[in-house]
């Protein structure tokens, strides 16, 4: 554990100590960075990985506070990264031609960022974070660029006190002509690593900074050698994300120079700054074992966890090294590291990156060159990519079994009772009584009830349908309006069908709100807070489009929309065929299963109505019974049978409300998800439209260059771009998607999975009790018919 | 076609007569044949008596033929103060054989599986039938053969001995309504005497006892029907349940929702079945059998009444040809001919009326401690098998290792 622990601890100390930079003084940061970092270590071999797999994740995992910001984060960045990266690589070191896709990211980033940078704080202190981190370096990075690039340099300068700061400068003036050699360097320098040793390549990287060369190369090698050895998932993605977007932001830099500068420059400062802070305070003892790790990485001895680490910065590095004018004092710094005077190089690194922004503009230049080192890194992204799909699926199974647990932190509990007649005639509604329970901070207070009408209920879910739907979330549905049973109602009839009623629909909306609160994304809706805490609802309109007939006739539409669009969509991933393969026998085999427990319940009524009448004939019987041991035996008979009506009768109910209903809310589930499985290809439909248009664009093109009309070849050429433009953002919007509902529908699976089994144990005790209630009596009876004499 | 034998004949009796086991003269069916609408019984009888030719033999026999044997005997005059035996029921194989047919219509729209079950419980279901069919025809011999009168009755012993072919008659259409005529009569008749003064205190008392309880039975013979119509029908329900579940490809997405669900109804579906099959069995059975031998008790009282009446008449008519002073013999024989005809009516009728009060606690009580043993059982069963089944469900996560269970479970219960 030793051993493992100490080397993993850099990736997590790197984007945490981003955070501190942003937001913290460097002294308090060294503190913080202490503690971070061992508890870091700990945990960030595995969390890593599960971060950056399922960004939506980590909310379970943390505590309530950052359940808020996490969320966001993970739509925001960490998605569409990861799903761009496989594909964008490739084109990457061929051509830097597409730009656009890594411009939304950027853009994204920045916007994100700003929260991120909260929440990374805020994770810190609590120092429970691991999960985030992944993403939150990305934000911090941008939120760094647009927020205080001088700060960070501030901070850079005061941890770097220790080390040289002079010695990073220069490599920052190297600029074009030394990054051109680097970039040069590193793009032989992998082949080299991977064949030999680290040293080897040190000694190979004679040009302006040695100190550049040796870390690249040690970089490069690590990362192949350990993709050669082991696909080990975190890595993968590792590469995919950061690699990917480090390429691609280099393009996109060109808009945006100064994030680009911030990228780059954070990640190292990060990457070498916290190990400064940790090993300067915690033990310098521990850096070089954290350090070591990357050159003795490719002997392989280390386990998994300690790869990983040593992935996570031989990608951050390679990210510098093409991009260049920082990776001069990156490389130092490693180089410092194998030295052992650790502390002062990772300062100085710090020290650049944030000196660096100034010189951004020529680093573009670089990119270009860059490039040429990129095919390695975007072979290892593409391999990387390859392995990820299994990984992921299985990372994210793993990770659900762990939000299982976390799911009990999870502390909100929402009920709704007292359903209530309000008005009277047609015009009569149901007033529900909503309380909720939570000691989310996001709540004002810990306890608050409301009063909702079903309609209410019904506008909720439509806003967050029309919100998240789209995104590939499987929002939970509420029961359909019924109109028949509202009307039996609201006719004011007492009788039990509509208590039945009345009750069932009761069950169902509490269920149906407590689906929506657990789900982490959905609970962080304003309009859900709204829904649970404000006093006064505006009305809901339109719900009628959603009732009755209304809704059949839209589920109708959908269904027949997406019948049609299977047809088209010819699906690039099983796992989605297979899925939806699934997701509809289920619906089948459960509407089928529905059918036969509503006739069992019917059953099971109409036995308990015999039974009664039974029990009162019984009775007459033993009353016309001369025989008086007969006579009161048949009399206990009828007790008896009384007493079998009751727990009839009660098991009617069971029937009804722990498991008829619960078929009735899984088959409504099931529409859900295929709803988010519509929004996928609805999705995929847009990105197959835009391709299209844009090739009949090219095409037009093609034609007016043919037809030599340079004035509409202008025009047609700039369409062209926008179309581009606008088929990288569906292609993205569509990678998002296709990852969330892949998310949602393993959560759904892992939810029904958990509350069948609940909900079953239920009934079958229920069933239990009243065997047993059974045998009592019976028990009971048996003396009596032994005195029959 | 269905074989009966003696091999799986169930042991227990559906309705237990109280029988005084003669060992002279022993007779049970131990094997019957059912082609088409026809049953064909084999009458099996051991006998010590000197009466028979053989001291044992066996009979083919019909179900017309039991009926021929009853209305024989109802008809005979010496046996009037007799309560005979009930007639057994036709036997009605019209419920299971309509379900099978229906199932083998539905046939298409079942899998294989579903389809294999329903017919393995149908199947069951007739089965049972059958055997209680034959049951109930074996009874009603039995309590001929238990009955000291009855039991040396020429025509019983003909339908015991005959080892031809019965070839009884079926009533024609005439007859047939010659019966419904006269039960027409009968009960136009009930009414009629039923305001002659009943000079007895045991028989008028017995006459309002076996009235209120016949409605009485008989009401609670059609709920008790309807209750295990209705428990039938929840276990079909069951079946239909965990078959549905059981044969379906299991899915990924639920493996475990399904897994789960299968289990439980697995485990309720045979004990309910059974649990159904028992009520009927227990309880069912003797309420509908008593049901029909208050009948015979009621037409036991009617023959009597009838006798009074007949008695009083001619008491009238001695009063008439003594006023008349003509025919006065004659009339004084007639009423004296009634008047012992009646005698003996009461007489005998009292003494079986008494025997089958007792006869019909016994038999209750039997039946009744045995339903409730077997409540008992089944609700053991049941809840042990639920337990386990809850044990299993929290302890376990392993899905293919707890399908593979399931599927044990499934094949054992």
């Amino acid at each position: 554990m030793a051993t493992s622990s100490e080397r993993s601890p850099p990736p997590f100390p790197d984007s945490e100590e981003q955070d501190v930079l942003d937001t913290e003084e460097v002294a308090n940061r060294a503190t913080d960075d202490d503690d971070d970092d061992g508890e870091d270590l700990f945990l960030s071999p595995t969390n890593q990985s599960l971060a950056e797999m399922e960004p939506t994740l980590p909310p379970t995992s943390q505590n309530s506070d950052f359940l808020i910001q996490p969320p966001i984060d993970i739509m925001s960045d960490p998605l569409i990264d990861p799903i761009i990266s496989p594909e964008e690589n490739k084109p990457a070191a061929e051509v830097v031609s597409e730009p656009s896709d890594d411009f939304v990211d950027l853009t994204n980033n920045g916007t994100d960022s700003p929260d991120d940078t909260g929440t990374a704080d805020s994770t810190k202190d609590t120092s429970e974070i691991p999960l985030d981190e992944p993403s939150d370096e990305f934000f911090d990075i941008l939120g760094s660029e647009s927020g205080a690039p001088q700060e960070e340099v501030v901070v850079a300068d005061v941890t770097v006190e220790a080390s040289k700061s002079e010695d990073t400068d220069p490599p920052l003036d190297d600029e074009t002509g030394s990054k051109v050699e680097q970039a040069k360097e590193t793009s032989t320098d992998p082949i080299i690593n991977i064949t030999g040793d680290l040293p080897a390549s040190d000694t190979q990287q004679p040009p302006t900074t040695n100190k550049i060369a040796d870390p690249l190369l040690d970089l490069f090698s690590d990362t192949p050698a350990v993709d050669a050895k082991k696909p080990i998932q975190p890595i993968p993605d590792l590469f995919e994300d950061e690699g990917s977007d480090l390429f691609t932001e280099p393009r996109q830099t060109k808009p945006a120079k100064q994030p680009q500068k911030s990228l780059f420059g954070e990640p190292d400062e990060d990457l070498f700054a916290e190990p400064l802070g940790a090993t300067s305070k915690k033990t310098i003892s521990q850096e070089p074992k954290t350090v070591t790790p990357k050159p003795s990485g490719d002997g392989g001895d280390k386990g998994a966890n300690q790869r990983e680490p040593a992935d996570i910065f031989t990608e951050e590095a390679v990210i510098t090294a093409p991009t260049v004018s920082k990776t001069p004092g990156a490389t130092s710094k490693t180089n410092g590291v194998h030295s052992e005077e650790d502390t002062d190089i990772f300062a100085e690194a710090t020290v650049e990156l944030s000196l660096d922004s100034p010189h951004n503009e020529r680093k573009k230049d670089m990119t270009a060159k860059p490039s040429a080192s990129a095919p390695s890194l975007a072979a290892a992204a593409a391999a990387a990519s390859l392995t990820k799909p299994q990984s992921a699926a299985l990372e994210e199974l793993e990770e659900e079994e762990e939000e299982e647990e976390e799911d009990d932190k999870f502390e909100i509990n929402v009920s709704v009772t007292n359903p209530e007649k309000i008005g009277d005639g047609m015009n009569a509604y149901m007033a529900y009584k909503v309380s909720t329970e939570t000691t989310l901070p996001m709540f004002r207070t810990k306890t608050f009830t409301v009063r909702r009408r079903f309609s209410d209920f019904l506008g909720l879910y439509e806003k967050l349908s029309e919100k998240h739907g789209p995104n590939g979330f499987i929002v939970p549905p509420p029961p359909e309006k019924s109109i028949l049973g509202m009307t039996k109602v609201k006719v004011g009839k007492e009788d039990s069908s509509s208590t039945d009623f009345v009750e069932r629909r009761r069950g169902a909306l509490e269920r149906y709100l407590q689906r929506v609160v657990n789900h982490p994304s959905l609970i962080q809706d304003p309009d859900v807070r709204e829904f649970l805490e404000r006093e006064e609802l505006p009305r809901a309109v339109n719900t009628q489009a959603l009732s009755g007939a209304g809704f059949l006739k839209m589920i109708n539409k959908a269904t027949d929309a997406v019948s049609k669009m299977t047809i088209k969509m010819n699906e690039s991933d099983v796992w989605f065929e297979e899925k939806l393969q699934e997701v509809e026998a289920a619906d089948q085999l459960f509407r089928k299963l529905h059918t036969l427990v509503e006739s069992l319940v019917v059953h099971r009524k109409e036995l308990s109505l015999n039974t009664a009448s039974f029990a009162k004939s019984a009775a007459m019987l033993g009353s016309a019974e001369d025989n008086t041991a007969l006579s009161r035996a048949l009399s206990q008979l009828a007790e008896v049978e009384d007493k079998m009506e009751q727990l009839h009768q009660e098991q009617a109910a069971n029937d009804t409300f722990s498991f008829a209903e619960l078929i009735a809310d899984f088959i409504r589930l099931l529409g859900a998800v295929r709803g988010s499985f519509d929004h996928r290809m609805k999705a995929w439909q847009r990105w197959q439209d835009a391709q299209s248009m844009l090739q009949k664009k090219r095409e037009t093109e093609a034609k007016l260059l043919w037809a030599n009309k340079p004035d509409k070849l202008q025009l047609a050429k700039e369409e062209i771009v926008e179309w581009e433009a606008k088929v990288t953002q569906y292609e993205r919007d569509f990678e998002r998607v296709s990852a969330t509902v892949r998310k949602e529908v393993i959560r759904f699976e892992k939810e029904r999975t958990k509350n069948f089994k609940r909900q079953i144990i239920k009934y079958m005790e229920s069933l239990l009790q009243s065997q047993q209630q059974v045998m009592k009596y019976w028990e009971a009876f048996l003396p009596e018919a032994k005195a029959i004499a | 076609m269905t074989t009966l034998d003696d091999s799986n004949k169930e042991k227990i009796r559906s309705v237990s007569v109280d029988l005084n086991n003669d060992a002279s003269l022993l007779i049970d069916i131990p094997d019957a044949l059912c082609e088409r609408d026809k049953v064909k019984f084999t009458v099996h009888t051991k006998t010590t008596l000197s009466s028979f030719q053989k001291p044992e033999f066996s009979v083919p026999r019909q179900h017309e033929d039991f009926i021929w044997l009853h209305d024989t005997l109802v008809e005979t005059e010496d046996y009037a103060g007799l309560i005979i035996p009930p007639a057994p029921p036709k036997p009605d194989f019209e419920g299971p054989r309509e379900k099978m047919h229906k199932l083998g219509e539905g046939e298409a729209t079942m899998t294989k599986e579903e389809y294999t079950k329903m017919k393995q419980e149908l199947e069951a279901e007739y089965l049972a039938v059958f055997k209680k069919t034959v049951q109930v025809h074996e009874i009603f011999l039995q309590r001929l053969s238990s009955h000291p009168i009855l039991n040396k009755d020429r025509n019983f012993q003909i339908f015991l001995e005959y080892d031809q072919d019965l070839s009884v008659r079926r009533k024609n259409a005439k007859e047939m309504f010659g019966g419904f005529f006269k039960n027409m009569v009968k009960s136009a008749d009930e009414v009629l005497i039923s305001g002659v003064k009943e000079v007895d205190d045991f028989f008028e008392q017995e006459k309002t006892f076996l009235l209120d309880y016949y409605s009485k039975i008989k009401d609670s013979t059609a709920k008790a029907e309807k209750m295990t119509r209705s428990h039938k029908n929840i276990a079909d329900d069951y079946i239909r349940i965990s078959s549905l579940m059981y044969q379906q490809k299991i899915t990924r997405i639920l493996i475990y929702t399904h897994i789960v669900v299968t289990m439980s109804f697995v485990s309720l579906q045979k004990v309910e079945g059974r649990v159904a099959s028992d009520q009927e069995l227990k309880l069912t059975e003797l309420l509908r059998y008593y049901m029909r031998d208050i009948q015979a008790a009621k037409d036991l009282l009617y023959r009597r009444a009838r006798a009074l009446a007949d008695y009083e008449n001619s008491n009238k008519a001695l009063d008439k040809a003594r006023l008349k002073s003509k025919d006065i013999p004659q009339a004084e024989e007639h009423q004296q001919q009634c008047l012992q005809k009646f005698d003996k009516l009461s007489e005998s009728g009292k003494k079986e009326l008494t025997s089958f009060k007792g006869r019909r606690v016994v038999a209750f009580r039997k039946n009744l401690i045995e339903m409730a043993e077997l409540e008992i059982k089944h609700a053991k069963v049941r809840s042990s098998i639920q337990l386990y089944y809850i044990c299993f469900i929290m302890c376990t996560n392993e899905l293919q290792y707890a399908w593979g269970i399931c599927k044990i479970l499934c094949e054992q219960i």
